[in-house]
């Protein structure tokens, strides 16, 4: 379980998170959602320490991740995984080398068994035989797999993802999500995934926090967000005429 | 003003020089990078240095109008300032030029795409795994550049002095032999070394810290050859202050 406790983060002038405090459940999918600049993709960067929140917790099954040197955050990234927007993949490295990249610096298995691990990962992913492939030879649908397959590579506790479906068609979205849902399950990991896909929220979409305005301004699962009446939240998720039509027939 | 970002470039450094993860993933970085910057620089110095001696000989041939002063001084000339000067400084511009703008847009570009990002959440020192590879490739390889550089620069003067008549090959032989002081090759040698540690750091620093999109990467890579080049030359003057 990941607890965040009154995060609050200023860049200059503009307080971007203000208090924010949350649970997230191992085994589950947890969402952040908000609008574009409410502060969900800061308060995921703070949760994994690239930007130090300026007040509050963030704490990992009971080890606080604030409090910590250089040393010992590093034994807590070793138990996380994340899947960036861009999908982050080293382009001079090949499929293959960018998955095994973490095994190589932190394991000690022989490549052989390292090589079973990335088969292994590739395979998970439906990406099969794609070893010798370069990032740039990738479509975007393909980067966030192997993006995922280098997440889970070294087996974490934690998975961040961010925005998994941008850049996505629809159905590509949907398989990224299912696969998300399915190694949140199979490995029991505690995932926060920050997204604005409202096809995401509903259907993954267990524990949902949503951020307005650099504060949570509600929290639930997909079956309660339909029947919400918080405005800003309904604002947020029925914006469409599409949606908003969808929600009147529930 | 200018506290801010040297202090932020010390920082980098300390955490450059950190205690790798694994040492055998960081000699296999080490060695990639003593080919792309030293093999990969080859040509390019090889190229300026033969015309550096050229020009040399050619225009301290054209100022001895005295027949006072024999004609094997130019190959002394030539030596002392390939040597002292020419080889180590204007190889230094060329390779800021060359693998300043190369470092700073590759790890830019690494920064910009959340490549770095991706580095610090799996628990890698990214300062260490990017850069210090960078500089022990440099600080080997770019001194070997330099001594390459000296011995064609010489032999670029000797070929311009003894093609165009202005000194004949044995009194350039002369001049070269004569008057050597070995301390200028030392003092040849410590200015590429901290050239080469003045390349990749800065080029490293303007790209570690690069924010924004591709726009903001070529900017940083301009800005790291421009600052290496300034960096190089003020290096170029206190040394020689210091040594000779």
């Amino acid at each position: 379980m990941i607890e965040i406790q009154d995060i609050h983060k200023i860049f200059g002038e503009n307080h971007v998170l203000k208090g924010i405090s949350a649970k997230f459940e191992a085994g589950m999918n947890n969402l952040i959602i908000g609008g574009s600049g409410s502060g969900k993709t800061t308060l995921l960067k703070c949760m994994v320490g690239l930007h130090e929140p300026d007040e509050g917790h963030v704490i990992y099954d009971g080890r606080d991740f604030t409090r910590m040197n250089f040393e010992e955050r590093i034994e807590i990234r070793k138990e996380i995984g994340m899947l960036f927007q861009s999908s982050a993949l080293f382009d001079s490295m090949t499929v293959e080398e960018n998955i095994m990249f973490p095994l190589n610096m932190f394991t000690t298995q022989n490549k052989k068994d390292r090589m079973e691990r990335v088969n292994f990962c590739l395979e998970r992913v439906n990406l099969e035989g794609k070893n010798k492939l370069f990032p740039s030879e990738l479509s975007g649908g393909m980067k966030k797999r192997v993006g995922i397959a280098r997440a889970i590579s070294m087996q974490p506790k934690y998975l961040f993802v961010d925005e998994p479906n941008s850049g996505l068609d629809p159905k590509t979205s949907i398989v990224i999500d299912e696969l998300i849902n399915e190694i949140t399950d199979e490995y029991n990991i505690t995932t926060v995934v920050v997204t604005h896909d409202m096809n995401s929220v509903m259907g993954i979409g267990e524990n949902i926090v949503f951020l307005f305005n650099g504060q949570k301004e509600w929290e639930g699962s997909n079956k309660e967000i339909a029947h919400t009446d918080n405005k800003e939240l309904n604002d947020f998720v029925f914006a469409s005429k599409f949606t908003q039509a969808a929600k009147d027939k529930l | 003003m200018i506290f801010h970002p040297f202090g932020k470039y010390i920082l980098l450094l300390k955490a450059v020089f950190r205690r790798p993860e694994k040492w055998s993933i960081y000699r296999r970085e080490i060695f990639r990078e003593m080919d792309s910057i030293g093999v990969g620089s080859l040509w390019i110095i090889s190229i300026i240095s033969v015309f550096l001696g050229a020009v040399t000989t050619v225009q301290t041939a054209f100022q001895l109008v005295s027949d006072l002063i024999p004609k094997s001084v130019i190959g002394g000339i030539v030596r002392d300032s390939s040597i002292l000067e020419l080889s180590p400084t204007i190889s230094a511009i060329v390779l800021a030029g060359k693998v300043g703008s190369s470092v700073s847009s590759q790890i830019g570009t690494m920064r910009v795409t959340e490549q770095i990002d991706a580095l610090e959440i799996m628990g890698i020192n990214s300062p260490g795994y990017l850069i210090l590879p960078k500089i022990i490739g440099a600080v080997v390889t770019i001194p070997l550049l330099v001594i390459i550089s000296i011995a064609l620069s010489i032999f670029g003067g000797y070929l311009a002095g003894t093609l165009s008549g202005a000194v004949t090959p044995a009194d350039f032989v002369n001049g070269l032999k004569s008057g050597f002081v070995p301390f200028t090759f030392t003092v040849s040698m410590v200015k590429s070394v901290i050239f080469a540690f003045i390349i990749t750091t800065v080029s490293a620093y303007q790209g570690f810290y690069t924010e924004g999109g591709s726009l903001e990467v070529g900017i940083a890579s301009t800005r790291a050859v421009v600052i290496s080049c300034i960096m190089i030359l003020v290096a170029d003057y206190i040394t020689a202050q210091l040594l000779l």
